[in-house]
Parts: structure tokens; C-alpha cells; sequence
């Protein structure tokens, strides 16, 4: 199976906001936090274009290399994800990031700011799969039920195509030839245009 | 005494260069660990019991069920 991959079709998009609240109704997440959002570009200008967007997990993540306690890790899928107990919620990553995928819970007269939360591929975390802890910190775990993302399958006008990247890029490109037009697919060159760094062979590192 | 400062001065370069490594972002998947973190394989749970295959199946009939030339006949 090849990586699993986000995209979004701007000539569908609606602005419905349906998977933000798909999102927001699966894995209960709190107020303030925003895991898919919708944005629209040239909003009330006719022929706009919506797109949602959350974390794409990029092939080459920038989170990844910026976090100082190195707290995200990548799948074997390549769902990019992060261990809340390990986070320290600095903002390295929100500052990295193309898309502004990670979310800070705010609270109190100080701004306390909390560990960071970002969209999981609907992947949970490094708890448990299925238990009370997972869903609690990274929500429902619906990749391990075997299914997709609850955004892109609530989805009513296909505008958001989540999982594996060959099929959806199949659905896309035949979607194209039979319209004839918007062939540009909004941040896939962003995450998914650099190859995942191979590993270096460092002399006497530990295999 | 110049040596011994020329010595000290490269070695401080060559520590603080250390610094500027990046990490690889390469998945490694070990024994219910991604690069330290714990983690299980999505098909390594009660429902699909290891089978990756029958995973690997439910996916898949999810994915092409987004494409609704296919699912809607005559399209």
C-alpha cells in the first residue's frame, strides 16, 4: 500500500464546512481547536475557491525537523503523528508548518498554552488502539477499524480525497479528464513534493 | 600554546557544527516502536487480529468508494 495522502479539490469545495465538523464530532475535539478548517480565497469575488485543509502529513515534514524533543514519528503509512506526553507545547512546529496544522489549547487569564493537537489521518496515537487514553488525546482511531478519515468521507461533493495516494490520484486524474479544467490540486507540491529524507549511515550508530 | 588553542578552536567548531544535524524523517518500524515512540501496526489490534491483509482489503474498498463515477451506475 502506498502512503496515505490529503487532497483537495478547490473546483468542488463548497465551503459546507462538513468535514470540520465531521472532524470535530469524531474525536471530540475541544473549543479553540481547529483541526481541519475551511479557507476561501477571494471570499464574495465571483468564481472564489474554497479548500480544507489540515495537516497534510508531508513526506518530508518540517514539524518533524524542528520539534526540540522530537516527539512527532511518521507511520508505516505515512500518517505523520506526535506523542502528547512528549510534547512541550513550544510552537516550533506551528511556525514550521505550510499549512498551520497544529493547534494550541489556550486557557486561563495567562494564556496558558497546552500540548500540541493536530489532525491524526483519524490514526490515534501511541496509546492503546481503541482505549479510553487514545481517544481522550488523539481522538477515534478509524484507520484501525479500516476506515478513512471521517472528513474526507463525510465529505457530500468529494471535494476532500483522503487515503492511499495512488487511488485517490486515480479519482482525481479521471475526474479532471471528464470536466476538462482545474487540474491543480492546492498544496499537494508543498507535502508531498520532496522525498522523505533517507537515513544516513552514520559510522558506529546503533542499527 | 597557539597548537593547543588551534585544537581547542577546531574542536568548539566541530562540536557546535554537531548541532546542526537534521533527523531523518525515514519511518523505521521496530518492535511496536516508530522511531522510539510506541505504536502498534493499525491491523495488529482485536478487530483484524494481525491480518494485514484483510486490512489492507476494508481500506481499499473505502478508498475507491470515493470515487462516485463508480459507485453511481452510468457515470
Amino acid at each position: 500500500m502506498a502512503r496515505m495522502k490529503f487532497l483537495a479539490d478547490a473546483e468542488r469545495c463548497i465551503e459546507c464546512n462538513g468535514c470540520v465538523t465531521a472532524c470535530k464530532q469524531e474525536h471530540e475535539v475541544p473549543w479553540g481547536v481547529n483541526r481541519r478548517r475551511v479557507v476561501t480565497l477571494n471570499d464574495g469575488v465571483p468564481g472564489e475557491k474554497s479548500i480544507s485543509v489540515a495537516c497534510m502529513h508531508c513526506s518530508d515534514a518540517p514539524c518533524m525537523a524542528v520539534c526540540p524533543v522530537d516527539c512527532f514519528y511518521k507511520t508505516s503509512e505515512g500518517v505523520v503523528l506526535h506523542d502528547k506526553d512528549l510534547c512541550i507545547g513550544c510552537g516550533y512546529c506551528f511556525y514550521a508548518c505550510p499549512f498551520g496544522a497544529p493547534q494550541f489549547p489556550q486557557d486561563g487569564a495567562f494564556g496558558l498554552r497546552g500540548k500540541m493537537d493536530k489532525c491524526t489521518f483519524c490514526a490515534g496515537g501511541p496509546e492503546a488502539d481503541f482505549s479510553a487514553a487514545e481517544f481522550r488525546k488523539y481522538g477515534r482511531n478509524r484507520l484501525a477499524e479500516g476506515k478513512l478519515p471521517a472528513c474526507a468521507e463525510m465529505c457530500a461533493t468529494k471535494a476532500l480525497l483522503g487515503g492511499d495516494a495512488d487511488v485517490i490520484a486515480d479519482i482525481y486524474r479521471d475526474r479532471v479528464l471528464k470536466r476538462g479544467k482545474g487540474s491543480e490540486i492546492w498544496g499537494w507540491g508543498t507535502a508531498y513534493g520532496k522525498p522523505e529524507k533517507l537515513p544516513t549511515a552514520r559510522p558506529g550508530a546503533k542499527s | 600554546m597557539r597548537k593547543a588553542l588551534l585544537i581547542a578552536a577546531a574542536v568548539a567548531v566541530a562540536w557546535v557544527a554537531a548541532g546542526c544535524g537534521e533527523k531523518a524523517t525515514v519511518t523505521v518500524y521496530k518492535q511496536g516502536q516508530y522511531q522510539g515512540k510506541p505504536d502498534k501496526q493499525p491491523w495488529d489490534n482485536d478487530q483484524f487480529k494481525g491480518d494485514k491483509v484483510a486490512w489492507e482489503k476494508a481500506v481499499k474498498a473505502r478508498n475507491l468508494g470515493q470515487n462516485e463515477y463508480v459507485r453511481i451506475s452510468g457515470g
